[in-house]
């Protein structure tokens, strides 16, 4: 470790304080903190710290990724394969979505990573670690054959209006991965909707049914998949989001390392059962009559609620808010999948309406601990003046 | 004796240090420098009384405080004023005085205490230097002299990593604590309120004329301004006075003897001594001395610090006690690199609050903790957290964002008249953005102080 670490401090030694390349030392300094937790210790306040820093949160937030990812790159080949009706084994699935998302990804995190350092050095601060999330995020929430360069201008877009444009990592209003898909959505959405995007290279086979659950329901067809097959995931769409099963997986590991706000999760799953409830009892149409059960698998309620709804963030910060915020996020879903047959999938709106709404939120919860305080205040100048 | 109301916290962390002060006391040759240090007391600006080279009795006024000249600072010992260490604009960082042989001291003479006025007891206590014991709420200053305090809080509970165990200190003081309880209740008309551990451990049972309440939790349960804000919440323009264990019964003991009492009976521990122990020494004590005697580990870098792991001030090995603290906690440095230890489950010997680490699995003996960071200062990001550790009914995350903008109306109406920074030292501990909360803190009321007072 010693030599790795005299090497690396040979290769520094321009970017140190009053040297030629000063200018750029948190580019630097982000690779040594990504080798090595540096050998900084406290100079005020408390003498010791916990091991945790927002490096070891993020990378948490990325494992948890990790199995709904990988069940995407294998679901985009599958369904392609099942689509064509050519046979196929599991690794040819794998390896043809692993073409397709791994050059996503990479161009995801080359744009956004590229500002990100700019933004850094321009401001002459630390490289904040929340875009490794936000850049695995924006791929796995696309449709599979949206073009790259399209991903790299919702990247920008995201990064430099949503995040950079309010001060930068902690101070962005609304969550940035759900900027940058609505931002496509709403720029390019013959890419983004409809039945031919869900499907890799759907447009190239003729007589293809890629449509998404909540497109049939919309659109009044049935649909013939089993619970089961929407919970597990087999089924067309954003590439990350269709298995509720290794989103749930996640789910876990966020809750358990208390990374991710079980509040919000809960919340959330709550709010979206209760509403798809209420539209069950009135059923007036195809996704009014939609099981609230089912509800809950299809489309991406279950990655927005436990992936998007927890960016700490862009939610309500406060205990009771995040209950608030994650129970309307949950309805919000479901009643725009509901009310809005343009736009079947309500999570990426509802989240983002919701972001603007928890400093809201936040405001009256904190309001009451100030009123609690206003009143013990007047009832003591009460007694003074009596 | 009556318990006015138990408080009990579930919120909070107890992190268990290796190397606890063991239950003994060492007797050594008592030290012979001291000093006195300003920045023991929160923005006080002192004017000096004594020049350099000049004898001191014990008990002579040595400097005062400049914003209100009635409260003096004495010398603990008797001896000569060695050096006035001055820092950068000339700020005075420490006043040293040698100590010598012939123990001179100032005697006061005093009304006896059931027939004393208030007005006698406080002039009494102001001119023997026994008043910078006393301290106030808000803002954690020494106490103004002219206010009248809605009760006054002494917590015998020590809740920090190492913290010392008051019961045993003072466990042979018992007249001259009660002696100083009789001079509180003159203060605050009968409202002095003493924080116990749940068992009533030690002397605190024997205790008349005080309204004890039990403090059972993790830290931060013994710091004061929870009980504060149990027992007596501070409303707008309302003072509340916080005395030290020790220190009431130094204020008894100059009531008994019309000495200045200097006593401090400190605990020296943390993992980079090999035999933690109990030392009897006096206020402003040269470290060195304590820290040979508890044989300090001297093979790696160490910080001497002045109080607990949570608040206290960074010291070398060549430091002096500071004037209120009964704990000096030694840890090794850790200007170390470790390879990718930001890896979620890596180095899980560091202790942690977080479920991102196993360290609670690998708590057997205590944790050796050292002073490294652990990580980097970033933007505020992960909320809830310091929720967990901060047991008092305020939005702590919310309130520190009040300070950094420096908005003095949002600061008084999310809290910041019930705490002091100490209070936010576990936050400091816990966060994963590395925000220093206590500096952060300490500004917001530096600023009070001076637009609000």
């Amino acid at each position: 470790m010693s030599t790795l670490r005299k090497q690396f401090d040979k290769l520094r030694a321009p970017f140190n304080k009053g040297q030629k390349l000063e200018k750029f030392a948190p580019a630097i300094n982000a690779f040594d903190t990504f080798l090595f937790v540096p050998n900084h210790t406290t100079k005020e306040g408390a003498h010791i710290r916990d091991a945790v820093d927002l490096k070891r949160v993020m990378v948490t937030v990325i494992i948890a990724l990790m199995p709904a990812l990988f069940y995407g790159i294998y679901n985009t080949g599958y369904q392609h394969f099942s689509q064509l009706g050519a046979a196929f084994t599991f690794w040819d699935a794998f390896i043809h979505g692993a073409w397709k998302i791994v050059p996503m990804i990479i161009v995801s995190y080359v744009v956004g990573l590229s500002i990100e350092f700019g933004f850094a050095i321009y401001r002459g601060h630390e490289i904040n670690e929340g875009y490794l999330v936000t850049g695995m995020l924006i791929p796995m929430i696309m449709p599979v054959d949206i073009p790259l360069w399209m991903v790299a201008l919702s990247v920008a877009f995201s990064v430099l209006i949503a995040k950079e444009a309010f001060g930068g990592t902690g101070m962005n209003i609304l969550n940035p991965a759900l900027t940058a898909r609505a931002f496509a959505f709403f720029a390019y959405p013959t890419y983004m909707s409809g039945n031919k995007v869900w499907v890799s290279e759907a447009s190239n086979i003729d007589g293809i049914s890629g449509e998404t659950i909540l497109g049939k329901l919309a659109a009044g067809m049935d649909v013939n998949y089993s619970f089961f097959e929407m919970f597990q995931g087999s089924i067309p769409g954003s590439i990350a989001e269709t298995s509720t099963l290794w989103v749930a997986v996640g789910a876990l590991i966020l809750i358990f390392t208390g990374v991710g706000s079980w509040r919000i999760i809960t919340g959330g799953i709550l709010g979206g059962a209760l509403m798809g409830f209420l539209f069950n009892l009135w059923s007036a149409n195809e996704l009014m009559s939609f099981s609230w059960i089912n509800h809950l698998v299809v489309g991406g309620f279950a990655f927005g609620i436990v992936f998007m709804a927890t960016d700490p963030v862009s939610a309500a910060q406060t205990n009771k808010g995040k209950w608030v915020y994650g129970i309307l996020v949950g309805i919000f879903c479901i009643m725009i999948r509901v009310f809005n047959p343009a736009y079947p999938e309500g999570v990426m709106l509802a989240i983002l309406l919701m972001n603007v709404f928890a400093p809201t939120i936040d405001h009256y919860v904190v309001n009451a601990n100030i009123n609690k305080r206003k009143k013990r205040w007047a009832s003591q100048q009460l007694i003074k003046t009596a | 004796m009556d318990i006015a109301k138990g408080i009990r916290t579930r919120k909070g962390a107890k992190i268990n240090l290796k190397g606890d002060a063991e239950k003994i006391f060492s007797e050594i040759q008592p030290a012979s420098a001291y000093a006195l240090k300003p920045d023991d007391f929160f923005s006080l600006a002192p004017k000096l009384l004594v020049k350099e080279g000049e004898a001191v009795k014990k008990g002579q006024a040595v400097f005062f405080n400049k914003a209100n000249d009635r409260v003096k600072f004495v010398s603990p010992v008797s001896g000569t004023l060695q050096e006035i260490v001055r820092g950068p604009k000339r700020k005075i960082l420490a006043i040293r005085i040698l100590a010598d042989d012939k123990k001179q001291t100032v005697t006061h003479k005093l009304t006896a205490l059931d027939k004393a006025s208030r007005e006698e007891v406080v002039a009494a206590l102001l001119e023997s230097g026994c008043w910078p014991f006393i301290q106030q709420r808000p803002y954690g200053i020494i106490a103004n002299p002219d206010d009248q305090p809605k009760a006054i809080f002494v917590s015998t509970v020590s809740t920090a990593p190492l913290g010392v165990d008051y019961s045993f200190i003072l466990e042979n003081r018992k007249e001259d604590f009660q002696k100083g309880i009789d001079v509180l209740n003159k203060l605050a008309a009968d409202k002095v309120f003493v924080g116990v551990d749940k068992d009533f451990s030690g002397i605190f049972g024997e205790i008349k004329n005080m309204n004890s309440y039990t403090v059972d939790g993790p830290h931060p349960a013994g710091n004061v301004s929870l009980h504060i804000q149990h027992l007596a919440p501070l409303n707008m323009g309302e003072r509340v006075w916080t005395v030290r264990p020790e220190d009431v019964a130094n204020i008894g003991s100059f009531y008994a003897s019309g000495i200045f009492s200097a006593q401090r009976t400190i605990a020296i521990a943390g993992s980079a001594v090999k035999s933690p122990k109990y030392f009897r020494t006096t206020i402003g004590a040269e470290i060195a001395p304590y820290l040979e005697n508890a044989q300090l580990d001297t093979t790696q870098p160490t910080r001497v610090i002045n109080g607990d792991v949570f608040t206290g001030v960074a010291d070398h090995s060549k430091g002096y006690l500071g004037y209120f603290n009964n704990l000096v906690s030694v840890i090794p440095e850790g200007n170390n690199f470790r390879l990718f230890g930001w890896l979620p489950f890596v180095d899980n010997k560091i202790p942690s609050l977080s479920n991102t680490s196993l360290s609670r699995l690998f708590n057997r003996k205590g944790y050796e903790v050292t002073t490294n960071l652990n990580g980097e200062e970033r933007a505020l990001v992960v909320t809830g957290e310091m929720e967990k550790v901060f047991p008092f009914d305020i939005f702590p995350m919310q309130l520190l964002k009040a300070c950094m903008i420096e908005d003095i109306e949002k600061m008084e109406l999310l809290g910041i008249y019930e705490i002091v920074p100490e209070d936010f030292g576990l936050i400091d501990y816990a966060n994963t953005s590395k925000v220093e909360a206590q500096e952060i803190i300490r500004k917001g009321i530096e600023l009070m102080i001076k637009e609000v007072g």
